[in-house]
C-alpha cells in the first residue's frame, strides 16, 4: 500500500520496488529543495505552465478580439497590460501565447529526446559499422545552424507551427545522440553490464533496460536546459514570420508584428519579450538544479 | 569439465595471454595467481565469453566454445566480479538485479527463487528492495554471488572476489563460497593476486607471469615450498613475509 | 610531540541529524612511525586528515586538543593551515593515478612542489626534482622526470608522489593506504622506501592501512580503530599479544599460506565495542 508519509519516504528498508523508487525520488527532491535558485526556476516554470493551461479561466477576453479604436493603449484596469497594434488585449494574448510556445517546446522535446537517446545508445553500444553510420548521419544534421535549417525547412513547406516544430526538432536531436553515445561508451565497459551480458540477454534488452535508464539523467538535464533555446528559436522563427502565423498570439510573432512601436508604445513588443525571457530563465535555473541532483557524481 | 588448450588473447597488437593450457575437473576449485598484468583475469573473461579476440580451444562440459556463446552456456557458467561497487547496476534494486537472469532465461517461480537466493548468501530479506549504494561492500558481493547462482550454474568464475573487501568480510565471503560449493557441487576457477586466499580455497593452482602459465602445482606443494619456477617461489616468499605480524624488533 | 589529538569527534549531517564518524579518539605522535589500522568506515582516514584540516566542508569537528607541533589546528585559520600543508606535513594517497596531475610531467610536478615552498628558479627546482627522484630510488631519474603520469607504473607513480611530498622537507608524513593499489612485490619496496626516508630525515610517519600484519612490519606503534573509535593501542612488536577481541579477530580471520585451515575464523562483532 502506498502511503506517502514522511517516514515511508525516508525508509531505510523499503518493502517493494515501488517504495524503493519513491524513497529515491523523495531524497532527490529534498536535495533539490535546498537549491534556492532551482526552486525559483521550478516555481516560475510551474506558474507559467499553469497560467497557460488555465488561460480561459484567467481572462475573459478573446485573444483575437480587435478594437481598432483602442489600439496601442497603455495598461489600464480594462486591459491589464494594454492593447497591441490591432487593439487586442496583450495580457490575454500573452496567456494564450504561452500555450503555443510551451506547447511547441513540449512537442519538440517529445520528438527529439527519444530519437536522440535511441540513436546515441545504439551507436555507442553496438560500435563498429552501426556506430559510424549513425554518427555520420548525426554529424550531417549537426552541421547545420539551427535557425538556418529551420528557416530552409519551413520555407520549403508551409510556414506554420507544425513546420516550425519539425524544423526545430530536426536540428535539435543530434546533441542528444552525442550525449547518449558518450554516456553509453562509459557505461558499456562496466562490470554490471558485463554481468547482464553474461545472462545471455539480447543487445536490445541490454540497451533498453540497462543502459538507457542510466543515460536518462543527463538527457533530462540537457532537455531542461535546452528548453530555453527551443523557446528562443521558436520565437525567432515567429519573429521572422516562419513560425506561428498571425493572428496566432505566439510571443515571437507578437514582437515581430509590433516592433515598429518600440519607441513610443514600448510595452507592446516588450511584454512578450519579457515573457520569453522569464520562461527561458526559469527553465535554465530548473535545469541547473536538476543537474546538481541527477549528476553522475552522485551515483 | 573445463579444458583450455593453447589459449591466446590479443588486445590490438599486444598479446595479453599466450599459449595457456590447463584443465579443471568437475567439482574442483582451480586457482589462477599472478601479479597485475599477468593475464589471469583476461583468461577468465575470455572463458566467460566477454572477449572475442581469442584463439585456441576451450571446452566446457562437452561443448566446444565458439566466439558467440549460446544462452545455454550462460546457464552453465557464471561469473562474480572483483569490484562490488561496479558489478551491480546502480539504479536497480537487489530484487530487480536478482530477477534479471530469471527473466532472461524464462525461469518460473521468481519470487521463491529470489527469497531462496538471498537466504543462501545469508542476506536478510529486508535488503531485497535496497539499492546498491545502500549496501556495504560485503553485502554487495553477496548479492553478486546470489545473482550468479540464480541461473543454477555448474561453473562459477571468480575474478578477485574478495580483493576489494575488508579482511573480516573476506573471511565470511570465502567461507560462504566454500559452503556453496559443497551444497551445489560447483566447479570454481578463482583468480587472485593473494596467494593465501587462493591456497585456502583451491586444490590446484596455476601461476601466470606476463601472459604465460609458468607453473601448475597443488596448493599443498605451494604451501610447503615445493615450487619449480622462480616466479612462484618469489611470490610465495613475499606472501609469507608479509602475512605474519613481525614479532621481533 | 609532533601531533597531539585529544577527544576528537567528527560528525556529518544526515537527513536524521548529525551522525558520528569519529568519536573520542586520542593519540599522540612523536618522531616515530605510527600505524592506524581499521576496516572501511573505521574513521582512520578522517582522523589523520583532521590534523591537516582536510575534511569535507560539511564535517563538524570538535576536539579538546588538536595540535600539530606548536600550532592549535582547531583554532587555526585557512592561512595558517596552508602554511602547514605540504610544507610541514605531507599527505600521500592511495592511487597515484588520481593524485598526480595528468597533464604535467613528473619532474614538473615535483619541481612545482619544491618552488612553492622553497622558492628558487625553475632550473634549480627541476634539478632538485631529479635529485629527489634519485632519493626515492628511481634508477633513471631523467627519463621519469620527463614522463607523464600515465606513462609510469603504479610503483613509480607512488615514488613520484613521495618525492613530491618530500620536496618541501616536511616534519610529518601521512600515508593513506599508499600501497593498497600496488602488487605485493612493489608494495614491500615502497614501504621500505618510506620507512628509510622517514628514519633518515627524522620525520614522523602516520601510516594508515587496513592491513594489520603489513603495518606491524613498518611501524613502531599501532592504533586499531573500529567504527570511529580507538579500540586498542599497542607496540607493533606486541601485536600477537593483542588484548582486544577486535584486534584478535582481525589477526585470526586472515588465511595463511603457511598452514592449512578448514574454515576461516569469522569476526563476531560485539556491540559493546561501540560503547567504549
Amino acid at each position: 500500500m502506498i502511503v506517502l508519509s514522511r517516514d515511508w519516504l525516508l525508509s531505510e528498508t523499503p518493502v517493494s520496488r515501488a517504495q524503493a523508487a519513491w524513497v529515491r525520488r523523495y531524497r532527490g527532491w529534498l536535495q533539490f529543495r535546498t537549491n534556492g535558485l532551482a526552486m525559483v526556476g521550478l516555481v516560475t516554470a510551474a506558474i507559467m505552465i499553469f497560467m497557460s493551461l488555465a488561460a480561459p479561466l484567467l481572462t475573459l477576453q478573446d485573444p483575437s478580439a480587435q478594437d481598432l479604436a483602442g489600439r496601442l493603449a497603455p495598461p489600464s484596469w480594462q486591459h491589464w497590460l494594454g492593447t497591441d497594434e490591432l487593439g487586442r488585449d496583450i495580457y490575454t494574448r500573452v496567456l494564450y501565447g504561452g500555450r503555443i510556445t510551451l506547447g511547441m517546446v513540449v512537442a519538440v522535446v517529445l520528438l527529439v529526446a527519444p530519437v536522440g537517446l535511441a540513436v546515441g545508445s545504439i551507436a555507442g553500444y553496438l560500435g563498429g559499422l552501426a556506430d559510424r553510420a549513425l554518427m555520420r548521419v548525426t554529424d550531417v544534421f549537426l552541421a547545420f545552424p539551427r535557425l538556418v535549417l529551420a528557416l530552409a525547412f519551413v520555407a520549403a513547406l508551409k510556414p506554420g507551427i507544425t513546420s516550425a516544430i519539425i524544423a526545430i526538432a530536426l536540428t535539435s536531436w543530434p546533441p542528444y545522440a552525442r550525449l547518449a553515445r558518450a554516456e553509453t561508451l562509459t557505461i558499456r565497459g562496466s562490470d554490471f553490464i558485463a554481468a547482464v551480458r553474461l545472462t545471455g540477454a539480447s543487445s536490445f534488452r541490454v540497451i533498453l533496460r540497462h543502459i538507457v535508464p542510466l543515460c536518462l539523467s543527463s538527457v533530462i538535464v540537457r532537455v531542461t536546459l535546452d528548453m530555453s533555446g527551443i523557446i528562443l528559436t521558436a520565437a525567432g522563427l515567429g519573429f521572422l514570420g516562419m513560425g506561428a502565423q498571425p493572428p496566432m498570439p505566439e510571443w515571437g510573432t507578437m514582437i515581430a508584428a509590433s516592433r515598429a512601436f518600440i519607441l513610443e508604445q514600448w510595452w507592446v513588443p516588450t511584454i512578450p519579450g519579457v515573457a520569453i525571457f522569464v520562461a527561458s530563465l526559469a527553465f535554465n535555473l530548473l535545469g541547473d538544479g536538476m543537474r546538481d541532483v541527477l549528476d553522475p557524481k552522485q551515483r | 569439465m573445463i579444458e583450455i588448450a593453447a589459449l591466446s588473447v590479443r588486445f590490438g597488437t599486444i598479446e595479453a595471454v599466450r599459449d595457456v593450457s590447463f584443465s579443471v575437473e568437475r567439482g574442483e576449485s582451480f586457482g589462477l595467481v599472478g601479479e597485475s598484468g599477468s593475464g589471469k583475469s583476461t583468461v577468465l573473461r575470455a572463458l566467460a565469453g566477454l572477449n572475442r579476440n581469442w584463439s585456441g580451444r576451450m571446452t566446457v562440459g562437452n561443448e566446444v566454445l565458439a566466439p558467440q556463446r549460446s544462452k545455454d552456456f550462460f546457464r552453465r557458467v557464471q561469473m562474480v566480479f572483483q569490484d562490488p561497487y561496479g558489478s551491480l547496476h546502480p539504479r536497480q534494486t537487489v530484487d530487480r538485479l536478482l530477477s534479471e537472469p530469471l527473466l532472461v532465461h524464462g525461469m518460473d517461480n521468481i519470487e521463491r527463487r529470489i527469497l531462496r537466493g538471498l537466504n543462501e548468501v545469508a542476506l536478510p530479506a529486508a535488503m531485497r528492495f535496497r539499492y546498491p549504494h545502500q549496501l556495504s561492500g560485503g553485502q554487495r558481493q553477496r548479492v553478486a554471488i546470489a545473482r550468479a547462482l540464480m541461473a543454477e550454474p555448474q561453473v562459477l568464475l571468480l575474478d578477485e572476489p574478495t580483493s576489494a573487501l575488508d579482511v573480516s568480510v573476506q573471511a565470511e565471503v570465502l567461507n560462504l563460497l566454500m559452503d556453496l560449493q559443497q551444497a551445489h557441487g560447483l566447479t570454481y576457477i578463482l583468480v587472485s593476486h593473494n596467494l593465501a586466499v587462493v591456497a585456502h580455497l583451491c586444490g590446484r593452482i596455476g601461476v601466470m607471469q606476463a601472459g604465460e602459465l609458468v607453473e601448475l602445482l597443488s596448493a599443498d606443494d605451494l604451501r610447503a615450498g615445493r615450487t619449480r619456477h622462480p616466479h612462484t617461489a618469489s611470490l610465495r616468499e613475499l606472501s609469507i613475509e608479509l602475512e605474519e605480524p613481525e614479532t621481533s624488533l | 610531540m609532533l601531533v597531539q589529538i585529544d577527544n576528537l569527534r567528527i560528525r556529518f549531517p544526515t537527513p536524521h541529524g548529525l551522525s558520528d564518524a569519529v568519536r573520542n579518539v586520542s593519540l599522540t605522535l612523536g618522531q616515530e612511525k605510527l600505524g592506524i589500522v581499521g576496516e572501511s568506515g573505521s574513521g582512520k582516514s578522517l582522523t589523520a586528515r583532521s590534523i591537516l584540516k582536510l575534511l569535507p566542508g560539511n564535517a563538524v569537528i570538535t576536539a579538546d586538543k588538536l595540535i600539530f607541533d606548536d600550532i592549535d589546528v582547531m583554532s587555526a585559520d585557512e592561512d595558517a593551515m596552508r602554511r602547514i600543508r605540504g610544507k610541514r606535513a605531507g599527505l600521500i594517497l592511495q592511487d597515484p593515478k588520481y593524485s598526480l596531475n595528468p597533464v604535467m610531467t613528473a619532474g614538473e610536478q615535483i619541481a612545482e612542489a619544491w618552488r612553492i615552498h622553497r622558492g628558487g628558479s625553475r632550473r634549480l627546482a627541476y634539478r632538485a626534482a631529479i635529485d629527489l627522484l634519485v632519493q626515492v630510488q628511481i634508477r633513471d631519474p631523467a627519463r621519469v622526470a620527463a614522463a607523464y603520469p600515465h606513462e609510469l607504473s603504479g610503483g613509480m607513480g607512488q615514488r613520484v608522489m613521495i618525492a613530491m611530498m618530500l620536496a618541501p622537507d616536511p616534519e610529518l608524513l601521512i600515508a593513506d593506504e599508499p600501497t593498497s593499489a600496488l602488487d605485493a612485490t612493489v608494495q614491500a619496496e615502497i614501504l621500505r622506501l618510506i620507512e628509510d626516508l622517514v628514519s633518515r630525515r627524522g620525520m614522523g610517519l602516520i601510516l594508515i592501512s587496513h592491513d594489520l600484519p603489513l603495518v606491524s612490519h613498518f611501524c613502531d606503534r599501532v592504533v586499531v580503530m573500529y567504527a570511529g573509535r580507538v579500540v586498542e593501542e599497542l607496540r607493533a612488536a606486541d601485536l600477537l599479544h593483542a588484548n582486544h577481541p577486535y584486534t584478535r579477530g582481525l589477526l585470526e580471520c586472515l588465511p595463511a599460506l603457511s598452514h592449512r585451515q578448514r574454515r576461516l575464523a569469522v569476526m563476531q562483532r560485539d556491540p559493546s565495542w561501540l560503547e567504549e
